[in-house]
């Protein structure tokens, strides 16, 4: 944080008093930090993307594209994602008003959503496997199940986080600090919820125009 | 001073080295064809740019350390606020372009001159990095050798290039340069040899254990001796079996072999560019290496 | 694993096997034994465990940490130097065997993995993380903790890579190690595992800090110092962190689909299902290429600081300086094909990276003639950093030259993997890069330690190491004109290539020579050196040199206001001529938040070395353990919530007072 910054926060925190999220130039510097976090992630899934690009016609003696996605699924998960990130929207705007009862109702919400998600996205892959197809397959399933896993690991990381993240916010109440979490948060899910548009139309619709 | 007149009384002493000891071992500056010639002309004109940029930046620093060291009673003027010069920061930008330009337009010409055979039905010859060992196969002749190529001269070949194995280049340093030998693809590179004569070649991409040992030996010889050798292994050498090539991919060194014929999967079409060849599909499965 | 009964042997079959029972690998577990065992008596001798601990092992402190990354960067230098002269002598004469080949292989592979991600990475967060707050005028970086933590992921990646050397087996696969040599098919000891996680590890931190300086330097700096009036080593950092947020991300995942082709049986890069090994490459060059820009922007960084102050003379260009660094970085994500032009992208594409190549040489030679013209109308001072600043010039130019005959397409079919390559990556690395980092450690020592190091000692080691190096690495151009490629463990007699070896490895144990003055000038000048009380070592010209040296904790009692370039320098003069009064006014002091220390980092390094073991030799419930310890650890520390402490102003001033920094 930068210097004037930290003669602040020190004074005001001799002062024990505790100024609103967007004031506090530390909590902003983390949010540009965040931000830039979330640039290499998107890199990292591009790189994954590459990969699928290239990998996708390279199926050996596995399955096309078409015969391994089911667009209905793909589709319901679709839109339980898109609800969570309206959900999430809710929490922020909740927030905002500084009521946080309805901030912890609507982060519940949106984790819950996030587990249905991971859930299908589990009967899935376990659908996939049970038939043959695992990752080792073809270059196309190890590149696909990659893609989509990583994804689905980062929603399982941000399940953990909200949870983590209702307990702080039932502990502490709404304060800089707390409220920074949950913001970056948003962000998260925001960004995780782009990502998995990205695939939808990449993945799961490309793959049945092949 | 000093330690720049030292510095550069090293590097003479050790070009002196050099050029004493390496003359004749130099393949990559005697090429003994077309294309080696055309590669190493490039390399000709990118030293000269070069050199006359090395000479001039290091004569510009000689100048500079010496007419402005820290000594009592220098008089050179010393003016310690100078941020800079508008026209030099300019130049400087646009005499190494300019200098770039010299290399670059001949590097342009000739990456498109290599890039075709100029031939309108070259002689071909596929080729197979195995662990660790050279795979030659003539599909016009039939006939198939290992660690030894024989190779018509005066005139282009098209060398197809492959591997069934982790990768390695296929270099002759004295004939031009490298391409890869890569599992999965086929690459194309065309080479001549002046004048019947002898070669080696090795490998320039580290592929495990014995890649020293890739070494091959390339010999060059008028068409008529060409065909005449090829005619002379199908009588006398024995036809490569599936068995042998799958002997071949074991984790070995051989030394020179010939065979009269081989078998038709040994070798990728260049339309199933990206099908395996199946022998080391086999082998890594049922056959797991240890060291 | 299996049952208890045939646990133990299983257990060193598997940890133990025939490859690390070999002489060197032997001599080297005595080696970490009796070095371990020495450390532990010391500590324990004079009860330094909890001084260790509490002023080391925990810290968050940026300069601390700077120190800790130097410490572990000359310590790998050392094997990394170590494995060098191992090469070296294998190759001195034909048909050697001093090493076999299957332990060349793995000590190349060492060798060029350890001088890249486990020397010079450090080496540069060492100087990041020492300077770049300090010049700015900040207390700290962004995040202070992160910061620890990026140290030791780093820190144990790097005990993980070199323990390949006596537990399993190391990687053999080259710095670079493309597949399909990495498959298991054809590698199928565990040393690959060990390149693929412990790089994994490390570029986690590395990506961290990345992110940690872009913030701290786009968010915290000094009033009034806008981007145009940040010292040069600023701009590197900057630049840097730039490239390391863009370039790691392509090789996590190369390296991830690596991994799991070895350990999940998925087909990435196999021979077999359909995988494609050249998709490794290209998202290794698209990381590998801004990876040597990420080594040498940071040295750019410290040469622009020491001819400046070394000449006495404001740096030629400042503008032009940024706007070709600035340009560098850009372009440096535009030129990774020239790595292998040789794998049959056909013309177009190999012309508009060779062209591309080129134009990059042009920033960097404007670089070149800027710093000449800085010292011209200077005064030029030969001191030990200036020294290897000198040294720079001959040998990056060289090697920059021939980088551009490498872009040169036809040419580089000749020149692709042979030892002109090796000739040249090397007079780049180390004329750039090293002599850089050497200079910055030389420049930056008495703000670091309060110390100069011994200069006539230095220039010793100077003349050695930048000495040995010609003969070392020069001769290796005309190897690879003779056909030498690189990696070969031997060589046949008869093909002219032992003098130019010979003469190369005496060079190496020269600049091995070097290294070991270097280390007894670093010891010597602990005891001997003169204290600096004045925190102005050089008579420097940035802020850094404004503040007592070794600096206090909070860096900056009062923060200045920095509206110039070249700051502290133009402050001294307006204090010569008395219009403003030396030292701090104590009304200005205010109360200062220093960041506490935490053992999280440490425990989470160690808990990731776990995980990271586990998968090395798929023993899952280890892995496991180790996920379940990072994650435990993770969510325990974001339950934390007071991680500063508050200095009063009042113990401000008694300390700045102390320092003979308090006007009335
Ligand atoms: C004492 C100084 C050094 C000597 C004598 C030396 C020598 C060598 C030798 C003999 C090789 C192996 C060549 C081969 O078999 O292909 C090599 C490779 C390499 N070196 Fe050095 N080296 C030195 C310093 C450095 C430094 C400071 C760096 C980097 C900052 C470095 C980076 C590399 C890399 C990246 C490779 C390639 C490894 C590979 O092929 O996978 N070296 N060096
Ligand atoms: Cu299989
Ligand atoms: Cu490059």
């Amino acid at each position: 944080m930068s210097s004037r910054a930290l003669d602040d926060k020190a004074q005001k925190l001799q002062l024990a008093e505790l100024p609103p999220e967007f004031q506090d130039q530390e909590e902003s510097i983390k949010i540009t930090g965040f931000w830039l976090f979330i640039v290499t992630d998107v890199l990292i899934f591009a790189s994954l993307f590459a990969t699928y690009a290239v990998f996708v016609n390279r199926i050996a003696s596995g399955p096309t594209p078409a015969q391994v996605f089911q667009l209905n699924t793909a589709l319901i998960e679709t839109l339980i994602l898109l609800t969570s990130s309206f959900t999430i929207g809710i929490a922020i705007w909740a927030m905002r008003q500084n009521r946080q009862r309805m901030v912890l109702a609507w982060l519940a919400l949106t984790a819950a959503l996030g587990m249905a998600f991971v859930s299908i996205e589990l009967v899935e892959f376990a659908g996939d496997v049970a038939v043959g197809w695992g990752w080792h397959t073809s270059a196309f399933l190890s590149s696909f199940f990659l893609l989509v896993a990583a994804h689905g690991t980062h929603v399982t990381m941000g399940i953990i986080w909200a949870v983590a993240l209702l307990f702080q916010l039932r502990k502490r109440g709404l304060t800089t600090v707390t409220r920074r979490k949950l913001y970056t948060f948003s962000l998260y899910w925001h960004f995780l919820d782009i990502m998995w548009v990205f695939i939808f139309t990449v993945v799961y619709l490309g793959g049945r125009l092949i | 001073m000093r330690t720049w007149a030292k510095r550069v009384a090293l590097a003479l002493g050790l070009v002196a080295v050099m050029a004493g000891c390496g003359g004749p071992h130099a393949v990559v500056l005697n090429p003994a064809g077309p294309v080696g010639r055309i590669e190493l002309n490039l390399m000709d004109v990118a030293a000269v740019a070069m050199a006359a940029v090395i000479l001039f930046v290091l004569v510009l620093a000689t100048l500079a350390v010496v007419r402005f060291r820290d000594r009592k009673g220098n008089k050179a003027p010393y003016t310690p606020n100078v941020e800079g010069h508008k026209v030099l920061e300019v130049l400087w930008f646009i005499i190494p372009a300019l200098i770039l330009t010299i290399i670059g337009i001949p590097t342009v010409q000739d990456t498109y001159a290599l890039a075709k055979v100029p031939a309108k039905h070259p002689l071909v010859i596929d080729v197979t990095s195995l662990d660790w060992k050279w795979l030659f196969e003539y599909p016009g002749q039939k006939v198939a050798t290992v660690n030894q190529l024989v190779m018509p001269a005066g005139q282009p070949v098209l060398f197809k290039i492959t591997s069934d194995a982790p990768m390695n280049t296929f270099w002759i340093p004295q004939l031009g340069g490298m391409e890869y030998a890569m599992p999965g693809r086929v690459l194309p590179l065309w080479l001549e040899s002046y004048k019947p004569g002898a070669y080696w070649g090795h490998s320039g991409q580290f592929s495990g254990r014995e890649f020293e040992k890739m070494f091959f030996s390339v010999k060059a010889v008028t068409p008529t001796a060409f065909s005449a050798w090829a005619a002379n292994l199908r009588k006398t050498a024995p036809a490569m079996t599936v068995a042998d090539y799958h002997r071949l991919l074991q984790f070995t060194t051989v030394g020179h072999l010939s065979y009269s014929s081989y078998p038709a999967f040994t070798f990728p079409s260049v339309t199933h560019g990206f099908t395996l060849k199946g022998g080391m599909y086999l082998l890594m499965h049922n056959n797991p290496v240890h060291d | 694993m299996p049952a208890l009964p045939s646990f133990v042997p299983y257990l060193i079959h598997t940890l133990f096997p025939p490859w690390v029972r070999r002489p060197t690998e032997i001599g080297a577990e005595v080696m970490m034994v009796a070095g371990g065992a020495f450390i532990v008596y010391w500590l324990l001798k004079y009860k330094k465990l909890q001084w260790l601990w509490n002023e080391w092992l925990t810290t968050v402190d940026h300069k601390k940490i700077g120190i800790m990354y130097l410490v572990a960067a000359i310590i790998m230098l050392a094997r990394g130097g170590l494995d060098a002269l191992m090469l070296r002598t294998n190759l001195a004469l034909p048909t050697a065997h001093f090493i076999g080949a299957s332990e060349y292989n793995e000590v190349f592979t060492t060798h060029g993995t350890i001088m890249v991600f486990f020397m010079g990475m450090p080496l540069i967060f060492a100087l990041f993380n020492v300077v770049v707050p300090l010049q700015i005028g900040s207390r700290d970086v962004a995040f202070p903790r992160l910061n620890a933590i990026s140290f030791w992921l780093f820190a144990f990646a790097a005990a993980l890579f070199n323990l390949s050397f006596v537990v399993g087996g190391s990687p053999n696969a080259g710095w670079t190690a493309y597949p399909p040599l990495t498959e298991l098919a054809f590698n199928h000891t565990v040393g690959e595992n060990y390149y693929f996680i412990s790089l994994l590890m490390t570029g986690i931190g590395t990506t961290i800090t990345g992110i940690n300086f872009l913030v701290t330097i786009l968010r915290m700096r000094a009033p009034g110092m806008t981007l145009m009036k940040m010292p040069l080593f600023t701009w590197a950092t900057l630049n840097t962190s730039a490239l390391i947020l863009f370039a790691f991300p392509p090789f996590t995942i190369a390296l991830l689909e690596s991994l799991l082709d070895r350990l999940a049986a998925t087909s990435f890069f196999t021979l077999s299902h359909g995988g494609m090994p050249m998709m490794y490459v290209n998202l290794f060059w698209l990381f590998g290429h801004p990876e040597v820009y990420i080594l040498v922007l940071p040295a750019f960084g410290v040469f622009s600081e020491v001819v400046a102050t070394f000449s006495r003379k404001k740096l030629f260009g400042y503008p032009s300086m940024v706007l070709s660094m600035t340009a560098i970085m850009v372009l440096a994500y535009g030129t990774w094909v020239h790595h292998f032009f040789t794998m049959g992208a056909g013309p177009a594409v190999n012309v508009f990276f060779g062209l591309s190549t080129m134009l990059i040489a042009i920033p960097t030679g404007v670089k070149v003639f800027n710093w000449i013209l800085t010292m011209w109308g200077g005064r030029v001072q030969f001191t030990t950093p200036m020294l290897y600043f000198l040294a720079m010039i001959p040998t990056f130019v060289i090697g920059g030259a021939t980088g551009v005959m490498l872009g040169a397409v036809p040419a580089d079919y000749q020149f692709h993997n042979s030892y002109f390559v090796i000739a040249h990556f090397h007079e780049v690395l180390i004329g750039g890069t090293v002599f850089g980092l050497l200079a910055g450690v030389y420049y930056w020592w008495p703000k670091m330690f309060g110390y100069k190091l011994n200069d006539r000692q230095g220039k010793w080691a100077f003349w050695l190491f930048a000495g040995g190096f010609w003969p070392t690495f020069i001769p290796q151009y005309w190897l690879g004109l003779e056909g030498m490629t690189r990696r070969m463990y031997t060589y046949p007699l008869g093909m002219g290539w032992h003098t130019l070896n010979v003469i190369s490895t005496i060079g190496g144990f020269i600049m091995g020579a070097g290294f070991l003055v270097l280390a007894a000038n670093v010891l010597y000048s602990r005891r001997h050196q003169e204290k600096d009380l004045t925190g102005d070592a050089w008579d420097g010209r940035t802020l850094e040199w404004s503040i007592p040296s070794p600096a206090p904790e909070y860096n900056f009692a009062v923060i200045p206001t920095v509206d110039e370039r070249d700051w502290w320098w133009q402050e001294k003069e307006r204090r010569r001529q008395g219009e403003k009064p030396v030292v701090v006014k104590p009304e200005e002091i205010r109360p200062i938040a220093i960041p506490k220390n935490t053992p999280v980092p440490i425990l989470l390094g160690a808990a990731f070395f776990m995980g990271a073991f586990g998968l090395v030799f798929s023993w899952w419930d280890i892995a496991l353990a180790g996920l379940v310890a990072v994650f435990s650890i993770l969510i325990y520390s974001w339950f934390q919530y007071d991680h500063y402490r508050i200095l009063s102003a009042g113990e401000v001033r008694e300390s700045e007072e102390l320092l003979g920094r308090l006007g009335a």
